[in-house]
């Protein structure tokens, strides 16, 4: 299996033939007919569970306060790093399940697995936690498999990697102990905690099952609720397939107290880090109180065609890329 | 000093007071975690090859290099001499520094020298060299394939792969990146 097997598999169907035009863009047809296949799979499958799909604004008078995460600012605005504030006041506003997918912007990334503009999935389930979002997130990858791919054994850059049946479950401190010597959910230490995981955690995760990264230390929560039993961690996965991390996952913070406490506490940071400070969105706070338990997730869509194509960078799938 | 930001490809960083130059750059951000550049960087000084990966926070150093373009004057027998001809002024260079580059020096040859802390560290020749051949089996005569190929002898004792049709007394470009037979210049 490679890239060479998409067009014969996208030219038997009913896709309209590529002409025998080139242009430097050319080579990316094949890619983009499978892109366009995998998004119309998951609009199919999230239509079929009931969700429904929202669009919610792109240019953002206050961007998410995130500590890593910068906003490119556009004009008097910003565009928006993630949909998920927005998504979240249609949930206190008393959606069951939503999703969206659609465009984010981060300024500054760039890199083989990062571009500055990147098409997110995100999607939010009521009266739910991160438990139930693992199993849309399972449903929903191997429907998208089976439809684009015809099948859930999938190859990636030369390893096998099978979407079904087993995945792959560890806490954070479980990797940590066992690959980097150290639990972060004991003594946190944010720069050691990044580079561990970059340096021993991330390269040595199983690559031929999909690995959910679970548990992380409440001080690296960000908008997730802490675990009742055990409020050292919080609710919030990772999945990686083929070593690529795809989805970030938690059941939402509903609390608007702590979630002004966190989002000030960032705001701190990031001054102290010479950064862009936003003000806090207090329409989202004001709003956040009237939220259910809720799951929700932002999935890579860019990163998922990246696996099911079997590219080894975004060089190679986005046509127009700087 | 550097902050990560300024990490690219070609940038050329010191480390514990060691010039490297970055040959591969890979921008990385972990989850919600800080921004990584993950590096393959190569040391100026014995070319060794290493990875290293910078965080956002971690200050790089600024080495103190200087490119000086310098005409290669002799050899005193076991070190070589350069001088600048603005100033006259003459370094004399162990053959560590020079590597395999000391077989391809021509006299009053135009090389550049990489200073790291007024400390001479890297010469670069030009990209191409004549030297002759100063010794060889005799080729085949008409032969002019150039994938089959014989040694020979440069006037530095350095020992080629030249094609059979090259002779003793021929001048041949060399190309200085790699030590190899480029193309014949002019026959004996």
């Amino acid at each position: 299996m490679g890239t060479s097997d998409i067009p014969e598999s996208a030219a038997s169907s009913s896709t309209p033939e590529l002409s025998l035009s080139s242009t430097p863009l050319s080579p990316f047809l094949p890619v983009l007919q499978l892109r366009s296949r995998v998004l119309q799979a998951i609009r199919r499958w999230f239509t079929e569970h009931d969700f429904i799909e929202v669009e919610t604004p792109v240019r953002l008078a206050v961007p998410a306060l995130e500590l890593h995460i910068n906003a490119e600012p556009a004009g008097d605005h910003f565009l928006r790093t993630s949909p998920e504030l927005h998504m979240k006041r249609l949930m206190a506003a008393g959606a069951q399940r939503v999703f969206q997918l659609g465009p984010c912007f981060r300024r500054g990334e760039r890199g083989s697995r990062h571009n500055p503009e990147y098409t997110m999935l995100e999607w939010y389930r009521a009266n739910a936690g991160y438990a139930d979002v693992l199993m849309d997130t399972k449903q929903l990858l191997l429907a998208v498999a089976r439809e684009v791919k015809g099948t859930t054994d999938l190859e990636y850059q030369g390893r096998p990697l099978a979407l079904a049946p087993f995945w792959e479950r560890l806490t954070v401190s479980e990797a940590f102990v066992r690959w980097a010597g150290w639990d972060p959910a004991k003594n946190y230490d944010a720069d050691r905690f990044d580079f561990d995981l970059v340096e021993k955690v991330e390269p040595r995760l199983p690559r031929e099952v999909p690995v959910i990264l679970t548990d992380y230390p409440a001080a690296a929560a960000a908008l997730s609720r802490r675990k009742p039993d055990n409020p050292a961690v919080a609710e919030r996965w990772e999945l990686y397939l083929g070593g690529l991390e795809i989805a970030n996952a938690y059941s939402e913070l509903t609390d608007p107290g702590e979630q002004r406490a966190r989002f000030e506490e960032c705001a701190a940071a990031r001054a102290a880090a010479g950064r862009a400070v936003y003000p806090l969105d207090e329409n989202f706070l004001a709003e956040l109180g009237h939220m259910p338990p809720t799951g929700g997730i932002a999935l890579g869509v860019d990163r998922l065609v990246m696996i099911l194509a079997d590219l080894a960078t975004l060089d190679d799938l986005l046509p127009f890329r700087e | 000093m550097y902050s990560a930001s300024d990490l690219r490809k070609g940038l050329k960083i010191e480390i514990d007071g060691v010039p490297f130059d970055i040959v591969e750059y890979e921008f990385y951000r972990p989850g919600k975690g800080q921004a990584m550049y993950k590096c393959r960087i190569r040391n100026l000084l014995n070319n060794n090859v290493t990875d290293k990966t910078f965080r956002e926070v971690d200050a790089i150093g600024e080495p103190n290099l200087e490119e000086r373009e310098m005409q290669y004057s002799y050899n005193d027998g076991e070190h070589f001499v350069f001088l600048e001809n603005r100033t006259y002024e003459q370094i004399t260079l162990s053959p560590d520094v020079l590597g395999d580059q000391k077989y391809f020096l021509n006299e009053d040859m135009t090389v550049k020298v990489l200073f790291h802390n007024d400390r001479a560290i890297v010469v670069n020749l030009p990209a191409y060299v004549e030297k002759k051949i100063v010794s060889t089996e005799p080729g085949a005569r008409g032969d002019t394939a150039t994938n089959v190929t014989k040694a020979a002898k440069i006037d530095t004792g350095y020992e080629i792969k030249v094609p059979l049709f090259i002779n003793e007394g021929d001048l041949v470009r060399i190309d200085t990146r790699n030590g190899a037979y480029a193309e014949r210049v002019s026959k004996k």
